[in-house]
C-alpha cells in the first residue's frame, strides 16, 4: 500500500517538476524536427505556387535550357550546370588535397607538426565564407586571368569560384578524413608491416581501403557543402544564368540566383519570389539526400570497427 | 636460392626494393606539398586582405584648400575663424541648416569642423587606389600615373583607422565606416544567443541524459545531424517565409503600438536573429552533446547513489561539470552566426542604412553584408573598404574565440580548485 502513503520516508516522493522538466526538454529536442518540417513545408508550398503559375510547367523547368523570368522562360538547367561546374572544380581541388593533408596528419606528422597544423586548419575553417568570396574576386580571378589570358577568362567565372570553394571545404575534408583514418585499428597497420609493407604501401593498400566508407561519407558531405555554398559564387561566379561548360565564362549558380533575386526588392507573390523557393527546394532535396547517404555510410563504418 | 625462385635474381629484388622506396619518398613529398599548399592558401587569404587595406590613394579634391584660404595646403592648418567662415560661405543653405540644427557651429570642436569642411567643401574623391604590394614594389608606375594626371594628391592610406570604426555608411569610400554594421552584428548575435542557447542546451540534455535508444530519438539525432549540414541559404528562405512574411506583425513590432518605425516590413533584427538562431541551433545541440558526453558516468552514478533525482543530478552535477565546454561550443556556434551572410541577404537586410539600430525592431545591416556589398561594387576603392571591413570582422571573431578560450581556462581552473 506504498502509493497511498504520501511522502513516506522510504517511498517515492511525488515530484511533479521532474516530469515537467523532462517534457519541456523533450519539446526542445522535438523543435529540431519542427525546423525540418518547416523548411520542407515552406519550400513545397511556395514551389507549388510557382508551378501553379500559367507561365511555368514542370517539364519546362526540368529540361529547359534558358532561365529568363522576364520573358517567361524557366528552364533551370543553366543554373544547375553552373552549380555542378563549381562543385566539380571544388571537389577536384578539395578531395585530393584534403585527403593528402589528412593522410599526412594521421600517419606521418610528428606531434609538434600536428600541434601546429590542426589549429591552422581550424582557423581556415572558421573564416567566414564571405571572406573566401572576396579572396576569389581579388586574388583567384586576377591570378587565373594572368595565367590563361584576359581574353579567355571572364572577370566573373566559375573556375575561380570553384577553386576557392575547394579551398573552403579543404579543412573540413582534412579533419573528417583524418578522423576516419585514425579510427582504423592499429592491428591492421601492424599486420601490414609484419608482411613487409612499407609505410606508404600500408597507407594505400590497407588503411585507405579500411577507411573507405568514412572517407566517402566525408566526400559526400563536402560535395553537399560545395553545392550549397553561396557567398563565393555570388561574388565571383557572375550574375546571369548561362548554360556553358567553359569554366572561364560567367555563369550563375542556383544559390547565386537566390541571393541576387532576394537581395533586390522582390514583391511577394510574384513569379520571381516563388521561383527562389522552387530552386531552394531543388537545393534542399539534393543536399539533404547527400547528407542522408553520407550519414548512412559513416554509420556502416562505425559498426565495422566498434 | 629461395630469393631467386620467388622474386627473381638479387638484382631484380634490389631494384624492386629501390622502386618501393622511391615511391614512398615521392608520396611523402606529395603529402608535404599538399599540406604546405593548405597553409599557403591561408597565408594568401590573409595577405590579399591586408594588401588591399593599406596602400597609396590618388585623390582629387573638388575645391583645393589653398583656394579657400591663401597659403594653406591642408584644411587642418586652418584657424578656427577661417574654418567657421569657410563653412558659412561654402555650404549650401540646406546642408548648413541641417548641420546647425544638429549642433551649432560654435559648439563643435575643431576636429569636427575640419571633417565637415572636408566632407562638404573639399569633397575629395578617390581616382585610383593601389594595394600594399604595389605601393611598396611598383612605385614607378604609381609615379607615372601621377605624372600623367594633374591635380591629384597622392597619400599613403590605412583604410582601417579610427574613423572607419566610428563613422557610418557613406557614398564616398573615403568616409565610409562600419559602425552601423558592427552594432547590427552585435544585436543579431544577442538575439541569436537568447533564443538558440536555452533551446539548444535543453535539447542536448534531453538527447544525452533522458533519451532512450528508440526509433524516435534516433530520428531526432539523425535530423539534427542533417540540419547542421543544410545550406545556410535554405534557412534564409525559411526565415523569409516565416519570420518576415507570416509573422510580420510580431517581427516588425507593429503589435506594440509604442514602436513608431514600422517601415522595416518585418525585415528586422528580430527576424534576422531568429533566422540565425535556427541556423546555429543544431550546431549548439551537437557541441553541447559532446560536452555532456565528456562528463564521466561515475559522477552521475554517485549522485544517484546518494539519492538525487535525475534533474537534481543534471542541474547540480552534470551541468556544472560541463558548463565550460558548453559555453565554448556555444561561442563557436555564435561566431559561425557572426560570419553568416547568405541567410541575412535572403531575408532582406538593408544594404544602405546609416541609422544605428535602436531596438530589436530596427532595420539592420551586419558586417558580412557590408563586406558583400562593398566587394560587389565596381569602383576599385570599395575593395579597399571591404578589406578593412574584413579585418574588422576577423578581429571581432578572434576576440570572441579568445574570450571563449580564456573563460574556459578560468572555469576549469576554478573547478580544479574546488575539487
Amino acid at each position: 500500500m506504498m502509493q497511498h502513503v504520501k511522502n513516506h520516508p522510504f517511498g517515492k516522493k511525488h515530484r511533479p517538476h521532474e516530469v515537467v522538466i523532462e517534457t519541456l526538454l523533450f519539446l526542445f529536442a522535438l523543435f529540431s524536427i519542427l525546423i525540418t518540417v518547416g523548411i520542407a513545408f515552406i519550400l513545397v508550398r511556395e514551389s507549388f505556387l510557382f508551378f501553379a503559375d500559367p507561365k511555368v510547367d514542370l517539364i519546362g523547368f526540368l529540361t529547359g535550357k534558358i532561365w529568363q523570368p522576364m520573358i517567361g522562360l524557366f528552364g533551370f538547367l543553366p543554373l544547375l550546370s553552373a552549380t555542378l561546374t563549381t562543385s566539380l572544380i571544388a571537389m577536384l581541388l578539395g578531395i585530393p588535397l584534403g585527403l593528402f593533408v589528412a593522410i599526412y596528419l594521421a600517419e606521418y606528422a610528428s606531434d609538434r607538426v600536428r600541434g601546429f597544423l590542426k589549429p591552422t586548419l581550424e582557423v581556415l575553417a572558421g573564416i567566414p565564407t564571405i571572406v573566401y568570396g572576396y579572396f576569389a574576386l581579388t586574388f583567384m580571378t586576377p591570378l587565373l586571368r594572368s595565367i590563361f589570358g584576359e581574353s579567355r577568362v571572364d572577370i566573373y567565372n566559375t573556375a575561380s569560384a570553384g577553386l576557392v570553394i575547394g579551398i573552403l571545404v579543404l579543412p573540413m575534408i582534412a579533419t573528417m578524413a583524418e578522423d576516419a583514418i585514425t579510427s582504423v585499428p592499429k592491428d591492421l597497420r601492424l599486420a601490414a608491416y609484419a608482411l613487409g609493407g612499407t609505410s606508404i604501401e600500408t597507407t594505400f593498400k590497407v588503411v585507405i581501403p579500411a577507411s573507405l566508407s568514412g572517407l566517402s561519407a566525408t566526400f559526400l558531405l563536402a560535395l553537399s557543402r560545395a553545392i550549397g555554398e553561396t557567398m563565393v559564387v555570388a561574388l565571383a561566379a557572375g550574375a546571369g544564368p548561362n548554360l556553358t561548360a567553359n569554366p572561364f565564362k560567367a555563369a550563375e549558380t542556383i544559390t547565386g540566383y537566390i541571393v541576387r533575386i532576394s537581395g533586390g526588392d522582390v514583391s511577394y507573390n510574384s513569379v520571381d519570389y516563388n521561383s527562389i523557393f522552387a530552386l531552394g527546394l531543388v537545393l534542399f532535396v539534393i543536399t539533404f539526400t547527400l547528407n542522408l547517404i553520407s550519414r548512412k555510410i559513416s554509420g556502416l563504418f562505425h559498426q565495422e570497427y566498434d | 636460392m629461395l630469393s631467386e625462385t620467388l622474386f627473381g635474381t638479387d638484382e631484380m629484388m634490389t631494384s624492386l626494393m629501390q622502386k618501393r622506396k622511391t615511391s614512398g619518398v615521392v608520396w611523402k613529398v606529395v603529402f608535404l606539398f599538399s599540406t604546405s599548399l593548405a597553409i599557403l592558401f591561408l597565408l594568401l587569404l590573409l595577405v590579399s586582405v591586408i594588401d588591399s587595406t593599406f596602400g597609396y590613394v590618388a585623390v582629387r579634391n573638388e575645391v583645393e584648400p589653398h583656394q579657400l584660404v591663401e597659403g594653406k595646403a591642408e584644411v587642418s592648418e586652418f584657424s578656427r575663424i577661417e574654418l567657421e567662415s569657410v563653412l558659412q560661405e561654402h555650404l549650401s543653405s540646406g546642408i548648413l541648416r541641417r548641420v546647425i540644427h544638429e549642433k551649432p557651429l560654435e559648439e563643435r570642436s575643431d576636429k569636427d569642423l575640419v571633417s565637415l569642411a572636408e566632407q562638404y567643401v573639399i569633397k575629395p574623391s578617390v581616382v585610383r587606389s593601389w594595394g600594399l604590394g604595389d605601393s611598396l614594389l611598383d612605385q614607378k608606375s604609381i609615379g607615372a600615373f601621377m605624372a600623367a594626371n594633374e591635380g591629384l594628391h597622392l597619400s599613403f592610406r590605412s583604410w582601417i583607422n579610427w574613423s572607419f570604426f566610428v563613422s557610418d555608411q557613406s557614398a564616398n569610400p573615403l568616409n565610409a565606416g562600419v559602425r552601423t554594421a558592427f552594432l547590427g552584428s552585435l544585436w543579431i548575435i544577442m538575439i541569436t544567443f537568447v533564443f538558440a542557447f536555452p533551446i539548444g542546451v535543453g535539447a542536448a540534455i534531453y538527447l544525452e541524459e533522458y533519451a532512450q535508444d528508440n526509433k524516435l530519438n534516433r530520428l531526432l539525432q539523425l535530423n539534427i545531424f542533417n540540419l547542421s549540414a543544410v545550406p545556410s541559404i535554405i534557412y534564409g528562405l525559411l526565415g523569409l517565409a516565416v519570420f518576415v512574411r507570416s509573422m510580420e506583425h510580431i517581427t516588425s513590432g507593429s503589435f506594440l503600438s509604442s514602436v513608431a518605425d514600422t517601415t522595416a516590413n518585418g525585415r528586422t533584427i528580430l527576424s534576422g536573429g531568429l533566422t540565425l538562431a535556427l541556423l546555429v541551433l543544431p550546431i549548439i545541440i551537437i557541441n553541447t552533446q559532446e560536452a555532456l558526453k565528456a562528463v564521466p558516468d561515475s559522477l552521475r552514478m554517485s549522485s544517484y547513489g546518494v539519492g538525487a533525482t535525475k534533474w537534481q543530478t543534471i542541474a547540480s552535477h552534470v551541468l556544472p561539470a560541463s558548463i565550460d565546454r558548453i559555453l565554448t561550443g556555444t561561442i563557436l556556434a555564435l561566431s559561425r552566426a557572426l560570419g553568416e551572410t547568405a541567410p541575412l541577404v535572403v531575408i532582406g537586410a538593408s544594404t544602405f542604412i546609416s541609422v544605428d539600430p535602436s531596438s530589436i525592431f530596427s532595420k539592420f545591416t551586419t558586417l558580412p553584408i557590408q563586406i558583400y556589398q562593398w566587394s560587389a561594387r565596381p569602383q576599385g576603392a570599395y575593395r579597399n573598404v571591404a578589406g578593412a571591413a574584413i579585418i574588422t570582422l576577423l578581429l571581432l571573431l578572434m576576440a570572441m574565440n579568445s574570450f571563449a578560450i580564456i573563460m574556459r581556462d578560468k572555469i576549469s581552473k576554478k573547478k580544479r580548485m574546488e575539487s
